[in-house]
């Protein structure tokens, strides 16, 4: 019955190098649903829990940027210096689950799922995320809008751990929103985050298309304008814009046409609020 | 730890040896079928329901979300271990008290919630109580009467009515 709980990160490397076909665990939130209903059946398992290297996060003024690492719970997200520092990330991680879940969940458990209605994704693409991989051989660095590939897809290697993430600092305004049927214990059926710093604008995008979307047309779009003073209608006009660039699908949460009409009332409205602080 | 036939867990302060497992058991199951504490309830198995909320490290978690084997090592409470004698808790008579109780069976995890909301904040707002307790689904109730079993425990705790 092979669970292995490394208590250092060399170890867990180790391990995966020797088990590849292993499942990495954390909060055990996404994986634990699908082995309670049968739907997976682990043979291995390495659980990260006790690897101190993950539970790190480090603001560091000098040099602008947040390290947070992979196994670090939403519930420390909420409030607090990361808080402050990344406010949009605070968001997200409010509307995760319930608090029974955010005390669980983690980011690396968000990026190694890689469900296009993970909450802190549009999050980690808007603000320019990158994330952090490594094996015993090598470390690598990648932008997440790399990291991403496809629903439920990513760019990590089997024998590579997801060590956490670095998001560069601004000093503008952001802010996240989401659509779902209720407040609490939803799973979105639109997403977005909004960076704006000396009025350019960043945006990004969950559960509308297959990957978190960057919606680099309606950025391009609005900041070849040098807004100073936003109005009613380049407001309506970058929303309908961010909308064009989705691409959902009708599912079992939400429709198509739902979607891409609430996804351009977010962009619209962060737009807005942005503007407004 | 590498490949073993039993593993180690700590519930409610004691040492419970845990056989011939597979690996996929939660905590949840385990707890009730393995250690005999059937006070954590299993109803949705996939985190949206809270009655199956334990205390891991001091955190409050789903335990159907917990891997039970990637457990060892760490604290676990139910809610059989919050009076060691088996009496009930303040919060467990206020939900006696306050007719926060039908059917009973998200009382447990809800117990444990409002334990865990209280030890963080002693003088919680409306707004933080519902927060804290949107994990817990009840069915029964509508949410009335255990606010009104949370506010009893806080005006005791405090001295301050509410």
């Amino acid at each position: 019955m092979p669970v292995h709980i490394p208590s250092n990160l060399f170890d867990a490397m180790s391990l995966l190098e020797m088990h590849p076909e292993s499942h990495l665990l954390t909060g055990g939130t996404d994986l634990m649903v699908e082995v309670n209903f049968n739907h997976r059946h682990p043979d291995s398992v390495i659980a990260l829990r006790a690897v101190p290297e993950l539970q790190k996060w480090n603001i560091d003024q000098g040099n602008k940027s947040v390290f947070i690492g992979s196994g670090v719970p939403y519930s420390q997200m909420e409030h607090g210096e990361l808080a402050v520092a990344l406010p949009a990330l605070a968001q997200a991680a409010r509307t995760v689950g319930s608090p029974q879940i955010r005390a669980a969940g983690t980011l690396g458990g968000n990026l190694g799922t890689c469900s296009p209605a993970g909450d802190s994704l549009p999050v980690l693409s808007a603000l320019d995320a990158m994330v952090h991989l490594q094996s015993l051989s090598e470390e690598r660095v990648i932008p997440f809008t790399e990291f991403m590939v496809g629903p439920k897809r990513n760019a990590r290697v089997a024998n590579e751990i997801i060590t956490g993430v670095t998001i560069p600092l601004s000093d503008g305004w952001q802010g996240y929103s989401k659509v779902g049927t209720r407040n609490a214990m939803v799973i979105s059926v639109a997403s977005a985050c909004l960076s704006l710093d000396q009025s350019k604008v960043r945006i990004a995008l969950g559960s509308v298309g297959p990957t978190i979307i960057r919606c680099s047309e309606a950025e391009a779009w609005f900041n070849s304008r040098n807004v100073v003073n936003l109005d009613a209608s380049t407001a309506k006009e970058f929303g309908d814009r961010v909308a064009l660039e989705s691409r959902p699908i009708d599912d079992h949460r939400s429709t198509a046409e739902y979607r891409r009409h609430a996804v351009g009332v977010l962009a619209t409205r962060l737009l807005q609020r942005g503007f407004a602080s | 730890m590498s490949e073993h036939e039993y593993y180690d867990l700590k519930v409610n302060g004691d040492i419970r040896q845990v056989q011939d497992a597979w690996i996929g058991e939660s905590l949840l199951y385990v707890l009730r079928e393995r250690l005999g504490l059937p006070g954590s309830k299993g109803a949705c198995e996939q985190g949206e329901c809270g009655s199956c909320t334990v205390f891991i490290d001091g955190n409050a978690v789903c335990s159907c979300l917990v891997m039970a084997a990637t457990a060892v090592g760490t604290e676990i409470a139910t809610v059989e271990g919050l009076n060691a004698d088996g009496s009930l808790t303040d919060v467990q008579e206020a939900f006696v008290n306050e007719g926060a109780v039908q059917c009973g069976f998200c009382t447990p995890g809800l117990v444990m919630a409002v334990h865990h909301l209280l030890d963080e904040k002693a003088n919680p707002t409306e707004h933080e109580i519902k927060e804290a307790l949107s994990g817990n689904i009840c069915r029964c109730t509508g949410y009335g009467r255990i606010f009104a079993a949370v506010d009893a425990v806080v005006s005791v705790r405090t001295g301050v009515a509410r």
